[in-house]
């Protein structure tokens, strides 16, 4: 792998651009690997990462179904924030913000980490309480969060109307090194470290079947014939469903469409993330200009990938009321992914009843902020069968009772 | 757009007029139950890539709660039909059959 610097921009440009190498190598599977990881996203590629990274083992597979990150990794806002109320939440998702602020150093690809500050605003006395609560939370957890005034607000975000006839802003839960990053250059970034570990990342191959041995995972079969393995984890998002069923267990999960759009790009009016969660909507600004703004999720069952044209008014309309400006935009495209949901709304990273196979699901509509530390604690769960990140998030949890119920806190409504 | 016809007051109701109520067809366990029976009905959905059978509620419209029969994948209905009955009718099943062939849904097929 060749490092990417400025020196290496200026040889390039005296040759023509002839030198640059592709960033990952696309080999044939080989027949055996220590560790398979099926899904190609942010939380796979990160999870293989760390297992080459701090525990060595490099001998490891990445076998994707379609594109490398063409899933929610590439369908999400790009929000990055840690403002949870749960002590397990706060930990696991404050370990990914904490490690996204080096992460372009770290793997020397640049991810475009913004930490630009979330804004979550208050707009119901309820909303008061719950956010005040919060940041006192966070405060005895470690993560930097406080609580702000609407004047505070206005001076932060000008183009807000803080005044609204129907929710005026009554203060904004506020977390400073919270932001934004460029979501495909996460699972580029950990795609072109992982591959220059010697790791295998096959693209365009579906796992058909899980095989097993008395109660022990052996291998995948794939569209490009039976791999073997020793460890097989399972991060594939919205199909985790489907992948369990081929290993023979369930698993506590509805696939749901929630849905993004953006409009055509401005000039720079807003440099930080806003969520105005009482009417639904979430708004920033992208690089390029355009506004970036996050919809609900359907109510019902789909893998369709669009998500429901209702929402998107829903969602304009709340928006428009709260930023007045914004009205005249024009909308330039919309998308969906499938986000798998627990019941607690908050993410699985297991053992399952199947020995040697793992499980990373269920981060619902909020797994992109969570990549890092999802993957280095799935990672250490992996190679050492024990992880303080996710002991709490066992898939045996809804059968003891002991939930992490940030549906309230998550900050959307579910 | 989703669109379901209410089997009680026959109009064409699209999404905004319905309110979704989840899987169809649900056992409840409750006291006397075991915590695995307790776990299931609770949390374990089925959720399939392909057909499901889910209560609806025709909220905006006559209030009445009903069911349907859809793909997940496609968003395909495949028929709607009375909330009171355990299991959908044959009608319904014979619907589905013609579309997908070998379909199968908990013990249903």
């Amino acid at each position: 792998m060749r490092h990417y610097s400025a020196f290496a921009v200026a040889r390039e440009a005296l040759r023509y651009h002839t030198g640059w190498e592709r960033a990952w190598r696309s080999p044939e599977p080989k027949k055996r690997y220590d560790v398979i990881i099926v899904g190609a996203g942010g939380h796979g590629l990160a999870t293989a990462y760390y297992l080459g990274k701090n525990y060595g083992i490099q001998n490891v597979a990445v076998i994707e179904k379609g594109w490398l990150g063409g899933g929610n990794t590439g369908r999400n806002t790009t929000i990055i924030r840690s403002n949870y109320l749960q002590d397990p939440s706060a930990a696991i998702y404050e370990k990914a913000r904490d490690l996204y602020e080096n992460l372009s150093q770290e793997l020397n690809y640049n991810v475009m980490f913004s930490p630009r500050g979330v804004m979550m605003l208050a707009q119901t006395q309820h909303e008061i309480r719950g956010y005040q609560r919060t940041a006192h939370a966070n405060a005895l957890q470690g993560v930097k969060t406080e609580w702000i005034t609407p004047e505070r607000v206005k001076k932060l975000v000008p183009i807000i109307n803080i005044d609204g006839p129907r929710y005026p802003v009554l203060g904004a839960l506020w977390q400073e090194r919270g932001g934004t990053a460029r979501h495909d250059a996460v699972a580029w970034g950990y795609a072109r470290a992982c591959s220059a570990m010697g790791m295998d990342i096959i693209q365009q191959c579906e796992v058909t079947g899980v095989r097993s041995e008395n109660g022990r995972v052996v291998g995948v079969d794939t569209t490009k014939g039976a791999i073997d393995c020793d460890k097989l984890g399972i991060i594939v998002a919205g199909h985790s469903g489907q992948l369990a069923q081929m290993a023979g267990f369930r698993l506590p999960l509805e696939a749901i469409a929630l849905q993004a759009l953006v409009s055509e790009p401005i000039k720079p009016c807003m440099d930080v993330v806003v969520m105005a969660n009482t009417v639904h909507g979430y708004m920033s600004q992208s690089d390029k200009g355009e506004m970036v703004i996050g919809g609900g999720t359907d109510g019902f069952n789909n893998y369709t990938q669009r998500g429901s044209f209702h929402h998107i008014e829903e969602t304009v309309r709340a928006l428009v009321e709260t930023f007045p400006m914004i009205s005249r935009l024009k909308m330039l495209r919309q998308w969906g992914g499938i986000v798998d949901m627990t019941g607690d709304r908050s993410p699985i990273l297991s053992k399952t009843p199947l020995q040697g196979c793992f499980i990373n699901g269920g981060w619902g509509t909020g797994g992109f902020k969570a990549i890092p530390g999802s993957g280095w604690g799935m990672a250490q769960l992996m190679a050492t069968g024990h992880s303080s990140l996710t002991e709490a998030f066992t898939l045996d949890r809804f059968k003891e009772g002991r939930f992490i119920d940030e549906s309230v806190a998550a900050g959307v409504a579910h | 757009m989703l669109i379901l016809n209410c089997p009680y007051c026959g109009v064409d109701a699209e999404e905004t007029e319905l309110a979704a109520g989840g899987e169809a067809h649900l056992k409840r366990f409750g006291p006397g139950s075991s915590d695995d029976e307790f776990h299931d009905y609770l949390f374990m959905r089925e959720n399939p890539k392909g057909v499901h059978f889910e209560r609806w509620r025709h909220a905006n419209g006559c209030g009445k709660w009903f069911h349907a029969a859809r793909c997940t994948q496609t968003l395909e209905v495949f028929g709607t039909y009375s909330a009171q009955t355990s299991e959908p009718p044959q009608a319904i099943k014979d619907a589905i059959s013609a579309r997908r062939p070998g379909w199968t849904w908990r013990d249903l097929s």
